[in-house]
């Protein structure tokens, strides 16, 4: 699979974008999660609305070679509804916090969807027949009066246009006192883990009204809370393994072989602070915003405010990688902490190689790094470059003194407008970017 | 906002510096940008959704800035004990008000004025957990003067407390109740360009200076530092305003 970057690498493409046109955002319309499933086939995006909108990849056209399938809408329904919480006199918000894919099995699609308080797994079926000739009932449904039959039929099945169904099958309520920050799914397609701020929960997916509790970091005495959860994986390959990270900048491994509650880790992965960067901020900017297994299980990335880090599960001292995202943030953090921006949570995500890594940043921007080249890339999700199949130019940020031409200076970035949902098809150079409202999809250019 | 009406008074220019400013430079010491990290940090804390819980992480992480920035205050020698007296009735008055957001039921039985984790979480079993920033209780909490409000909390047992914290909860929801919960964020989220001279101190600089002038400090005070509020009329207004907001008292 190529690398990203100019020159002989991939060339982005536009190829489409999903959602509002006009710059008034709805507020249940923001996007707040994205996720391919296995085969890259469907695409589902959650939002602050509760909703779940899946897009359905074309079949490839042979005759159109010149770009792969399109994504169209292939289902939506409302995953979660706002909740009113009477003990605490507070709303829990519907939003969708997290999507993870099941492995399809059967002609079936299932997916696990989550926000603050309760995951829900989704079962999207389509129907593309319906059975006909019923002697009890018109077609329209209504009964027929019995004694008005006089044959008998046999009903059959006719083609109808084809209708998507999500229907929720297990609703996993109760287990969470605090917000759910993550969900993922083990290796052995029974069992998944469902992580908030100071606990993770393993589920069996068939067993709705028992967790075990594998995790627990809550102090006895809550004036002693210095770190939460910010987020948790299985591993993709050890089912006994998986990593949570913390607003410290730490990721710990646990073994679920070791004991029943993992609370001593396997492994804690901690870069030493680097005292000439120290400053007031300096475990704000550590703070991990979301953890990813590569696909290979060999690696693992973290995303902190300012950079991307790539580990080798064998070395717990430092990452092997580390990838600045937008180092001239570096000295506006003060003013990032006063209009709340330093907290914001980014993702970050592999290719379906390992070998490009991709994350956000602000002003609709957005982040590629090839490990192979070391050479990086910085794209735009905006509605200018809307022509298919238009290649993406290249942006690039003028930190600090004489601005070059179709530079943009870091006083004039939108901090308003950011890429905190990135996803990677597993199989092929097919990207979905959320803007705040708007998904963009780009693919590399196919010749 | 509270801190951005003190970075126009300061940062931009020097037409703008007030009186008890003068001979100031365009670069703020130190200290004073550390104090005002610090009044940031507390008003971050206090001003919670009570719609919806706040987002734990977020406390979590600005309290142990806040914590950060004390225990190199204590370091220092200049974090001040507050004199309860000297406190006055004027910050009693905008603590409490905005404090009704975050304490929880147990607390108001104590009369504490400092928000806690355990009302962030709203964890039922965390109702008798003790405030969080304990060392900025000492700063904050007033024995001596009560005004009204603060009596109807610490005097009554915690049945009655509980429901006129539903009272004014319902108030609150009330005032809120068109509003976008993120109103009050809004008024937070602006970059101010002047602002980045901040930056530049605060980022690089963990090394203690010498302290400035006392004057500089205290006409930049925040309700948990100050001496004397009569400096801080104009704060005080924003403070109110920010607060009226929340509780149209």
């Amino acid at each position: 699979m190529a690398g990203a970057g100019g020159g002989n690498d991939i060339q982005w493409c536009f190829s489409q974008v999903k959602g509002a046109v006009d710059d008034d955002v709805a507020e249940a319309d923001i996007i707040s999660t994205v996720e391919f499933n296995h085969s890259g086939e469907l695409l589902a995006t959650g939002d602050k609305g509760g909703r779940v909108v899946i897009f359905q990849q074309e079949q490839e056209n042979k005759t159109q070679t010149h770009s792969r399938g399109e994504y169209n809408v292939y289902s939506t329904f409302q995953s979660h509804e706002p909740e009113f919480d009477y003990l605490k006199s507070l709303e829990i918000e519907e939003k969708i916090n997290k999507i993870r894919w099941l492995p399809q099995k059967n002609a079936a699609q299932f997916l696990l969807s989550t926000n603050d308080k309760t995951i829900k797994l989704w079962k999207i079926s389509e129907r593309d027949k319906r059975p006909e000739g019923y002697n009890l009932k018109e077609e329209d449904g209504r009964y027929r009066d019995p004694t008005t039959v006089t044959t008998l039929r046999v009903p059959v099945f006719r083609p109808m246009d084809l209708m998507v169904e999500a229907s929720p099958r297990r609703i996993f309520a109760n287990a969470h006192t605090y917000h759910i920050n993550s969900i993922s799914i083990n290796s052995d397609y029974e069992t998944y883990l469902s992580a908030d701020d100071l606990r993770i929960n393993l589920w069996h997916l068939e067993i709705t009204d028992r967790s075990f509790n594998i995790v627990d970091i809550k102090p006895a005495n809550m004036e002693e809370l210095t770190e939460v959860i910010t987020a948790a994986e299985f591993h993709p390959n050890s089912c006994n393994t998986f990593v949570y990270s913390s607003s410290k900048g730490t990721i710990r491994l646990c073994d679920m072989r070791a004991s029943a509650l993992c609370d001593r880790h396997s492994k804690l992965f901690e870069e030493p602070e680097d005292p000439s960067n120290r400053s007031f901020f300096s475990e704000i900017i550590s703070s991990i915003s979301d953890v990813k297994f590569s696909h290979s299980g060999r690696y693992m990335m973290t995303r902190d405010y300012l950079s991307v880090k790539i580990w080798d599960l064998n070395m717990e001292n430092r990452p092997v990688e580390t990838y600045q995202v937008h180092e001239y943030l570096r000295s506006k953090l003060c003013s990032l902490y006063e209009n709340d921006c330093i907290f914001d949570k980014f993702e970050c995500c592999w290719n379906g190689s390992d070998s490009v890594v991709m994350t956000g940043s602000y002003n609709n921007f957005f982040r590629m790094f090839d490990r192979n080249t070391k050479r990086d890339i910085t794209l735009e999700a905006s509605r200018e470059n809307n022509k298919p199949r238009t290649v993406l130019k290249p942006r690039k940020v003028c930190a600090s003194g004489k601005r070059k031409k179709d530079e943009i200076s870091v006083d004039s970035l939108d901090f308003n407008k950011k890429i905190l949902h990135t996803a990677w098809h597993p199989k092929e150079n097919i990207i979905a970017v959320a803007t705040t409202n708007n998904l963009y999809i780009f693919q590399d250019k196919v010749n | 906002m509270f801190a951005r009406g003190i970075k126009r008074k300061c940062f931009d220019g020097e037409e703008d510096i007030e009186g008890t400013l003068a001979g100031f430079k365009s670069v703020p010491s130190y200290n004073l940008q550390r104090q005002s990290l610090l009044d940031m940090s507390l008003v971050k804390l206090q001003l919670c959704h009570m719609l919806v819980e706040p987002n734990l992480c977020r406390s979590v992480l600005i309290a142990n800035t806040v914590r950060q920035i004390q225990e190199e205050m204590t370091q220092d020698g200049t974090w001040q004990v507050i004199n309860a007296q000297n406190t006055g009735q004027a910050s009693l008055d905008r603590l409490v008000s905005s404090d009704i957001l975050c304490r929880s039921t147990k607390e108001q039985g104590e009369g504490k004025l400092v928000p806690s984790y355990s009302s962030f979480s709203k964890d039922f079993e965390d109702i008798q957990s003790q405030d969080i920033i304990s060392d900025l209780s000492t700063v904050a909490s007033v024995q001596a003067p009560r005004n009204p409000q603060s009596n109807v909390w610490e005097m009554e047992n915690p049945q009655e407390n509980r429901g006129n914290f539903q009272k004014s909860l319902d108030q609150i929801f009330e005032t809120l109740e068109n509003k976008n919960p993120n109103s009050v964020e809004d008024l937070f989220s602006d970059v101010d360009n002047s602002y980045y001279d901040l930056d530049t101190v605060l980022t690089g600089m963990m090394s203690n200076t010498k302290m400035g002038h006392c004057d500089v400090l205290e006409s930049f005070s925040s309700q948990t530092t100050t001496n004397s509020n009569s400096n801080c009329k104009s704060d005080i207004n924003e403070l109110d305003h920010i607060v009226e907001i929340l509780v149209e008292s």
